[in-house]
């Protein structure tokens, strides 16, 4: 018999890893999400073409490629990130591309009599978006942002290949210890599972704090 | 006698093909309260919208307090406006709109006092202490902490017009601010409007539909048709004894269609 404690340890380690990069992507990705989506909206051509090179090449190139650059190309040029860096900026950049297009559509789905609202009470273009646009769209963006993250926490298995011991590495190390593949990989299954659950659960949640009062249901 | 306090000369405007306002040119006093009635794609609506910015001109010039709206001088010389310009300008102009535009996310005081804060500095204390008077004004005051959602049209609609009057304007325009409204709903606003019109000075931009209320309000009344004035006097005169065919044969439809006149 085999006794599993010691390497349940080292997968809840992984375990740690894999939060942490999600956690940290995410907050990466979000920062994209709104420069870049609000960079396409922006009255500068300039402005506008870096948003869409950005977004378009991130969508348009595999993580795996983009991983290896963070983690093996930039050294070459003079970057040097650890694995977690280098994980954190592919997913971040990542996904934040596919996110700028969720802020972006979100904005444009506020309907022109609320800018309109804005002008007429005399605020500023970034005043407007800032207290009247933006809160109003990310209700519309909540739920594709929650999608975005679970994209996202999936994804981070990727950077077992450069040597970060997340989830995925640690199940491959205690299969080869243990020789026993089945149990391993259906516990990191169950945990990605119930990670992305609740990511589900924080979005839904916020979702329904945030729309509180705008259906018009006393509260 | 006193200066206009709004001078439009000879402005055009076209969406595509279709040219809405053909050379308009028009003024209006200072606390003048002024009614633009006629068919619809008329332009009315149009000037409003020209005076608040919302929509650009194609040629002509406004003026407002003396000032260009849409112009500047450099050097001598009439340029188009900056954006500062225009934010300078529209301190002077608030406007009330068919669909009132609240801000569904913000409650009632919260949608009076963000553009106070944010454009006049305003603190706080102050903000909530002017929106307050201007909610028991509209007969609101309960309602402060009441979402836009949670209130009637009519509510909304007076609520929009405490956020318009919190900054303080000098002109303020109605864009046909009760056709939205259930009927039985029109008139706890048009009595806001009557009350304004009785207790302050300010000048009055009214597009309306509701003939009665105009007869009431104006001071003034223009009739437009394919973007030009084509009749205007006292209310009397344009409602009882209508010179122009086409003021006549609009004011009959309107009556036919139920309206109060």
């Amino acid at each position: 018999m085999i006794d599993w404690s010691g390497y349940l340890d080292l997968i809840l380690q992984g375990a740690l890893v894999t939060i942490k990069l999600t956690l940290m992507g995410s907050v990466l990705a979000l920062i994209m999400a709104f420069l870049a989506g609000l960079g396409r909206l922006s009255r500068f051509f300039a402005v506008r073409a870096l948003a869409t090179i950005y977004i378009e090449f991130f969508r348009g190139t595999s993580i795996f490629v983009q991983l290896f650059w963070a983690y093996f190309v930039l050294p070459l040029l003079g970057f040097e990130l650890t694995p977690l860096q280098a994980g954190v900026l592919a997913l971040g950049l990542n996904v934040g591309a596919y996110a700028a297009e969720v802020v972006r559509g979100a904005v444009q789905s506020i309907g022109k009599e609320q800018y309109e609202a804005c002008t007429a009470l005399n605020l500023g273009r970034w005043q407007g978006m800032r207290h009247v646009i933006l809160p109003q769209a990310f209700l519309t963006m909540l739920p594709t942002f929650g999608n975005n993250a679970i994209e996202l926490l999936k994804a981070t298995s990727v950077v077992s290949l450069i040597s970060l011991a997340d989830l995925t590495f640690q199940a491959q190390v205690v299969r080869a210890q243990t020789g026993n593949t089945l149990v391993p990989f259906a516990t990191i299954l169950v945990i990605y599972f119930a990670l992305a659950m609740l990511i589900s659960w924080g979005t839904r949640s916020l979702e329904r704090r945030l729309s509180r009062g705008l259906d018009g249901v006393r509260v | 006698m006193a200066a206009p306090i709004i001078k439009i000369d000879a402005i055009s405007k076209s969406f595509g093909a279709f040219k809405v306002l053909d050379g308009l040119s028009m003024q209006v006093m200072p606390g003048e309260k002024l009614a633009l009635i006629g068919p619809s794609g008329s332009g009315k609506t149009t000037i409003l919208r020209i005076l608040m910015t919302l929509e650009r001109i194609d040629g002509g010039h406004i003026e407002v307090e003396g000032e260009q709206l849409y112009h500047m001088q450099r050097e001598g010389a009439l340029v188009p406006a900056s954006e500062r310009h225009l934010t300078r300008m529209r301190q002077k102009i608030g406007m009330v709109f068919q669909l009132f535009n609240l801000f569904p996310h913000k409650c009632v005081l919260d949608n009076i006092t963000l553009a106070p804060m944010l454009t006049k500095g305003m603190a706080r204390a102050a903000a909530e202490k002017r929106a307050m008077e201007l909610l028991d004004m509209v007969g609101l005051a309960d309602k402060a902490k009441a979402m836009p959602a949670q209130l009637s049209g009519g509510q909304k609609q007076r609520v929009a017009i405490a956020r318009a009057l919190a900054l303080s304007p000098k002109i303020m325009l109605f864009d046909e601010v009760t056709s939205a409204l259930d009927p039985e709903l029109v008139d706890e606003v048009l009595n806001v409007m009557r009350k304004l019109a009785a207790e302050t000075d300010m000048t009055m931009l009214l597009v309306t539909h509701e003939m009665g209320f105009a007869h009431d309000f104006a001071d003034r009344v223009l009739f437009f048709d394919r973007g030009k004035i084509v009749e205007e006097g006292k209310p009397d005169d344009i409602f009882r004894h209508p010179k122009q065919e086409r003021t006549q044969s609009f004011l009959k439809k309107i009556i036919a269609a139920g309206h109060r006149v």
